[in-house]
């Protein structure tokens, strides 16, 4: 028998993957898919319980998450674009200009 | 559909080894298309939860749009190895300073959140009466939620003209 606790377990476990994600790799690219890998885990929680409490609303702010991923995607990728045309580098270390 | 382990436990096997990798590997395109598979379990998962809409737009929107999207940089940027100053073949928590404090914090977050969702005992079994149907969904969705919903299109055309001003070669 799978219950909610299963799923919320599932969802910690592939949060704490991305978490891992962002901090050990440094890939620009990288970072922004463990930011997804984020995302989907939370998003996994919302259906879990909109499952469990019998209501539609977990999946409609899945929807909005999606849309919100979508827009990240979309402008995390252009200033990658950028920052790479300046620094032939994806490397996030390498940009310190406004490090104190 | 909630109560078949075999399923749940394929496809949560499936999406924990595809992000594992993901964060593993070395090539930002084996990446990618790791997270596809991953993405791809969660829409099992989404089935088996009986979410046929998250599950389909699962596979279309993140599968389909957002990691093409992220494949096609990858691609124009040439795919460029990690350049990095420690020696590659070092243990992720061997490693110097942030790097270290991170990979402990995050396997600390996981091992605490995995303690404290079992601790809560065996409750939380699915009850009947599931929201799957995709009408009940696009009618609270142009009802209840109509505001975010078209606020959601503002989102949506901010972010194309960010990325297109901010791509743009000047």
């Amino acid at each position: 028998m799978v219950a909610l606790n299963h799923y919320l377990v599932l969802s910690a476990i592939l949060f704490a993957i991305g978490t891992a994600g962002v901090f050990v790799r440094r890939n620009l690219i990288t970072i922004l898919l463990s930011i997804e890998i984020m995302l989907n885990a939370v998003n996994l929680t919302f259906v879990a319980f909109g499952r469990a409490l019998g209501s539609a609303d977990g999946q409609i702010i899945v929807f909005f998450v999606m849309t919100v991923a979508a827009a990240e995607a979309a402008v995390g990728l252009a200033i990658v674009i950028t920052l790479f045309r300046h620094k032939e580098s994806l490397n996030p270390d390498s940009f310190t200009l406004l490090k104190w | 559909m909630t109560g078949s382990p075999m399923l749940f436990y394929l496809f949560a096997a499936v999406a924990v080894g595809a992000s594992l990798l993901v964060i593993a590997q070395r090539n930002p395109v084996y990446s990618v298309l790791l997270l596809i598979g991953s993405f791809g379990a969660l829409s099992g998962l989404y089935v088996l939860l009986d979410a046929p809409f998250v599950a389909v737009i699962q596979i279309i929107v993140y599968a389909g749009a957002i990691m093409v999207l992220f494949l096609f940089v990858v691609m124009l940027l040439n795919a460029p190895h990690e350049d990095t100053d420690y020696d590659s073949h070092v243990h992720p928590l061997l490693r110097p300073g942030p790097m270290r404090f991170g990979a402990a914090l995050a396997l600390a977050f996981g091992v605490e959140l995995v303690w404290a969702l079992t601790r809560a005992g065996q409750s939380g079994a699915f009850a009947g009466g599931a929201v799957s149907s995709v009408a009940q969904i696009g009618h609270a969705l142009f009802t209840d939620y109509a505001f975010p919903f078209e606020v959601t299109s503002i989102l949506i055309l901010v972010a194309m003209m960010g990325a297109v001003v901010l791509a743009r070669r000047d």
